[in-house]
């Protein structure tokens, strides 16, 4: 039999938990790729989500999402530096409205310390005003030191690039229609692009997981998508809002609607939980809007909503187990990192450790490379440099001295970048998510058209064949007739 | 040392040529022009229609041709500097100004005064909040304006357009011209926010249907849009259930409304107004920062450029007096507040000299009326009246206020509003 | 026979004058609402023979800029501007090009000029 490719494993999905293990892979001797059915990694659930690396008292003491949320965290803060995460380490507050609240806020306090959350502590209405202003109704906190905001799409990325530097693969445009099986086990995965030898698979499709676990005969769980909704604010609206993380007392279907400002400064709020049956639909709807408005009122009275810039809607893949499903199944060869909704971003990192562990138990232990490169080469926003960075910038190259997104003040040198990077952009919102044009207050605008034009310079494809983000999302048609070839 | 002009203008559109060239005229020596696209004239480069020009040259332009005249009367004069391929990073207080280009990085130059004429940029769909997927084919009218107009693509081939301001309506037409079908323009208000003329040349010629009091609820497509929901609107702008109609398309252009681009104008820290969303400015279009003039749509939207010209000569003028020292003494500062049907009003308020000054007026209206009189009143004393057949949101009002009148205005305040109806 | 009255909104400037025409068999007999000759012109035009102006682009060779705005040199028939759009999408010259430079002469036979509307320097 003719091979694609051959391998030793195989990762489904190029989401925050595929790309994770794919890193956690290459510090191994083996041979590993990741594929992904669309034209970019990271964009299911990893891109719309709340983006927060949680400190870990949420979830069930003893559940494989506390271990490895309060894991995860902890492996964030020693990756950020090395793989640039950007992660602003701001901590998280629980806000109790009601006196009922308040008592709640204690049965967190102990879940946390059982899940080992470092450093939790309850704070007055008065304390927690002196570093959120906004927040007048609130009567008491929970805060974690441990939390963070994170840019899940990058941070998606830097482990794929991490893991491609370390020679792993990645295919995008790949989607996964089958597996090969001798003797029960997996052998092969068959795919858009052609037959994958390998020996072990892991499953990280979100909210195919259940869908990818049926085909190689795993029928133990299903995955429900659960809708959040989330509202995004102009970076001028900040200051009416809050800095940090903030958070209600949870319900039982979600940590309930939070009001959070990311690492580049714009407020959202969001998200709301509807569970449906389509895999795809991420519609934003009226209801869904107006519910995370009234849910996040009652935590900042005074919501700016003429400062809105965009609304989205994210799908949580929500397991039947209650928790992650994590590792071997009844399929020799076959593995699952499934049911990765809230925590699954914080516990990514944790969860790459439980499966390669897991990968070891059914053969022998791995083998290290001796030359794993952990570091990223060091990239910088040019907004984010300082006057002599950015003069030395534009003197290398002078696209660097042309901004095309004044929103966020990208510049053509950074777009030419991300597209020519590993795993480099390919699509209009793959430009976007790597060097922020087009996520400002005009959302693109301005600089669509142009990044459109650079993607077609630099890939050398006509403008029309230029996606905006999946197959079949072409932007632009040809004003005039085409000429033929004489 | 960085170096150092009368006047330096953040912005090379119609508003930034016209202030330069009247800075020229009122006797800067030294005036520089920076512009962040490829060329001068800004977004008028891409308005390739005709219907500028009328009031401002006497003569009926095209945007580009507009565009064409503003650049002319400033080219060869070695007073005035222009850069483009040039963006504005920061301006500060006391009137440096940075700015970074390919050619030249990073630089700061320093100016006596500034002129902040950045225009404005569309509202998109996040402020109008429609639900709905996120698939490809939905555009603001501007930019995809930009891609007919000056690259040569088209965003789509059956299109719906929702908002009738007059980029939304030339778009209707544009896109009937170039071979595509243009389905129906859905306005949420009970009145079309475009001009007339637009309307007429627009739409009608071209029978495409403008649902009044109607919205879009949902976009319909995961990849590319494949159609949208429209339903009607109740008096409070809320979709009535039952009413709703599909429109197939592969596109959605959306003309709903224009903001004026303030960034650097708040960073700096210049009042803004809050119905404008542009800088507080006197009649000199002197902002609350002083030597900080601003003119044209970043002060408040305009419907006509040939205003925008208008009041960047203003603003040019007062700029180069103010660099040269040769301001007029300002004796008293007269508010003037907008009342009774007037929305807003530009200047928000007069510095005057001793025996008053000559000052021209932008008002809009809250809702359209005809036969009514504006007035501007000192308490119950009627200052100035003016009869208008017919008034529109979507039409500014210019009024020119004589000098012999604004040395009538004693007190700290004036009002411009209609008259109010007989009981 | 009949006087008939028709209100229409003048399009010649962004006043947009309502006018009322008055009609007797179908033939203009005066117009009233304008407030300048071109308005009058215009109910003329507008119920006997009605024209517009025509915009549009072209394509240019060898130019700064990869399209040429175009405009008609005056008003042509309202029928015909669809098609003469259709026909400037053809059309083809080469950088560099003056504002007001005849593109098409005589459109359609319509008498009317397509010009250029703006200068177009050739690319460096």
């Amino acid at each position: 039999m003719d091979y694609f490719k051959e391998a030793d494993v195989v990762v489904i999905g190029g989401g925050i938990v595929g790309t994770a293990i794919l890193r956690e892979l290459s510090k191994y001797q083996l041979r590993s790729i990741l594929v992904e059915k669309e034209p970019d990694l990271a964009i299911g659930t990893t891109k719309a989500n709340s983006a927060i690396c949680h400190a870990g008292f949420d979830a069930p003491v003893g559940s494989m999402k506390a271990q490895t949320n309060v894991r995860g965290n902890e492996l964030y803060h020693e990756l950020a530096e090395d793989l640039q995460l950007d992660i602003k380490w701001c901590g998280s507050y629980v806000v109790a409205t009601t006196d009922e609240e308040v008592k709640s806020l204690d049965v967190l306090l102990e879940r946390g310390q059982k899940n080992g959350v470092p450093g939790l502590k309850i704070i007055s209405g008065d304390e927690l005003r002196k570093e959120e202003p906004n927040l007048t109704t609130a009567k008491a906190a929970l805060w974690a030191p441990t939390a963070g905001v994170m840019w899940p799409f990058g941070c998606a990325i830097a482990f794929a690039q991490c893991a491609v530097q370390n020679g792993a693969e990645v295919i995008r445009d790949c989607t996964v229609t089958g597996f090969v099986k001798e003797n029960g086990a997996v052998t092969a995965v068959t795919t858009s692009k052609g037959t994958i030898k390998t020996r072990f698979v892991i499953n990280a499709a979100g909210v195919y997981a259940d869908v990818i676990a049926k085909l190689a005969g795993d029928d133990s769980f299903t995955i429900t998508p659960r809708k959040g909704e989330y509202i995004l604010f102009d970076k001028t609206a900040g200051a009416d809002l809050v800095y940090g993380i903030v958070f209600p007392c949870p319900t039982k279907t979600s940590k309930g609607i939070l009001v959070c400002t990311t690492t580049h400064g714009n407020t959202f709020i969001g998200p709301n939980a509807q569970d449906q049956d389509s895999r795809e639909d991420n519609e934003v709807t009226t209801p869904g809007m107006n519910e995370i408005i009234a849910g996040a009122r009652k935590l900042v009275p005074n919501l700016p909503m003429g400062a809105a810039i965009t609304e989205f809607a994210g799908l949580r893949a929500v397991s039947s187990t209650g928790d992650f499903v994590l590792g071997e199944t009844k399929v020799p060869g076959f593995f699952n990192a499934a049911g990765t909704q809230s925590p699954g971003l914080s516990s990514a990192p944790a969860i790459a450790e439980q499966l390669v562990a897991a990968l070891e138990r059914t053969t022998k232990p791995f083998a290290y490379k001796e030359k794993f490169n952990g570091k990223l080469p060091v990239k910088k926003a040019f907004i984010r440099m300082n006057a002599a960075e950015k003069t030395a910038a534009i003197k290398k190259d002078s696209r660097f001295g042309r901004v095309i997104c004044r929103c966020e003040t990208v510049t053509e040198g950074e777009i030419v970048a991300a597209i020519h990077e590993p795993c480099g952009a390919l699509t209009v919102d793959g430009v976007k998510r790597r060097t922020r044009a087009g996520m400002g207050r005009c959302q693109g605008g301005f600089c669509g058209p142009r990044v459109v034009q650079i993607l077609s310079r630099e890939l050398q494809i006509p403008v029309p064949q230029v996606l905006k983000e999946r197959q079949h999302s072409e932007l632009y048609y040809a004003k005039f007739p085409v000429k033929e070839g004489k | 040392m960085s170096e150092l002009y009368d006047v330096v203008i953040v912005g090379g559109g119609p508003a930034g040529l016209s202030a330069a060239y009247s800075a020229y005229k009122n006797g800067a020596k030294k005036i520089l022009v920076l512009e962040r696209d490829r060329e001068l004239g800004g977004i008028l480069q891409q308005c390739i229609h005709n219907g500028f020009g009328l009031h401002h040259f006497k003569e009926e332009l095209t945007g580009p041709g507009y565009a064409g005249r503003c650049i002319g009367l400033i080219k060869d004069k070695p007073e005035v500097e222009t850069r483009v391929d040039t963006m504005v990073l920061e301006v500060h207080e006391d009137k440096t100004v940075l700015a970074v280009s390919p050619t030249k990085g990073i630089y700061t130059v320093q100016g006596k005064t500034v002129i902040l004429t950045m225009g404005c940029r569309e509202r998109t769909r996040g402020a109008i909040r429609t639900p709905g997927g996120r698939p490809a084919g939905i555009f603001t009218a501007g930019a995809a304006q930009r891609m007919v107009n000056m690259e040569g693509y088209l965003p789509g081939k059956k299109i719906v357009i929702l908002g009738s301001g007059d980029i939304g309506l030339i778009m209707a037409r544009r896109m009937s011209l170039e071979g595509c079908k243009v389905m129906a323009d859905i306005e949420i208000c009970p009145f079309s926010n475009g001009l007339t003329r637009n309307i007429v040349q627009c739409l009608n010629d071209y029978n495409i249907p403008l649902y009044l009091a109607h919205t879009i609820t949902r976009i319909h497509g995961k990849d590319r849009v494949t159609g949208v929901t429209v339903a009607k609107v109740d008096n409070k702008m809320q979709p009535i259930p039952g009413t709703e109609f599909d429109i197939e398309c592969d596109t959605l252009l959306l003309s709903v409304g224009l903001i004026p681009e303030n960034e650097l104008s708040r960073s700096l820290g210049i009042k803004l107004h809050r119905l404008t969303n542009g800088p507080i400015v006197d009649q000199h279009r002197e902002t609350s920062l002083p030597g900080f003039y601003a003119a044209g749509n970043v002060v408040h939207v305009h419907d006509l450029v040939d205003f925008v010209s208008d009041e960047a000569e203003i603003a040019g003028k007062f700029a180069a007096l103010d660099a040269q020292g040769k301001l007029p003494a300002v004796q008293h500062d007269v508010a003037v507040e907008a009342v009774n049907g007037v929305r807003t009003c530009v200047p928000q308020h007069l510095s005057l000299p001793e025996g008053g000054e000559g000052a021209r007026l932008f008002m809009r209206v809250s809702a359209p009326a005809r036969k009514v009189t504006l007035e501007i009143k000192q308490g119950d004393e009627v200052l100035l009246s003016r009869m208008l057949p017919v008034v529109k949101p979507s039409e500014m009002i210019a009024v020119e206020v004589p000098a012999a009148i604004t040395a009538k205005m004693t007190g700290s305040s004036v009002t411009v509003g209609l008259k109010q109806k007989e009981a | 026979m009949a006087t008939e009255k028709r209100v229409m909104n003048c399009i010649m400037c962004p006043m947009g004058c309502e006018l009322t025409v008055t009609l007797d068999g179908g033939k203009f007999v005066s117009v009233t609402g304008n407030t300048c000759p071109r308005g009058a012109k215009y109910a003329q035009d507008e119920v006997t023979a009605p024209k517009r102006m025509l915009t549009s682009t072209v394509r240019i060779k060898g130019g700064f800029l990869p399209l040429l705005p175009v405009v008609s040199k005056t008003v042509m028939p309202k029928g015909k501007v669809l098609e003469a759009a259709r026909a400037l999408r053809s059309v083809e010259v080469q950088a560099p090009v003056k504002a007001g430079d005849v593109v098409v002469a005589d459109i359609l036979g319509t008498g009317v000029d397509i010009i250029a509307s703006r200068n177009m320097a050739a690319k460096n």
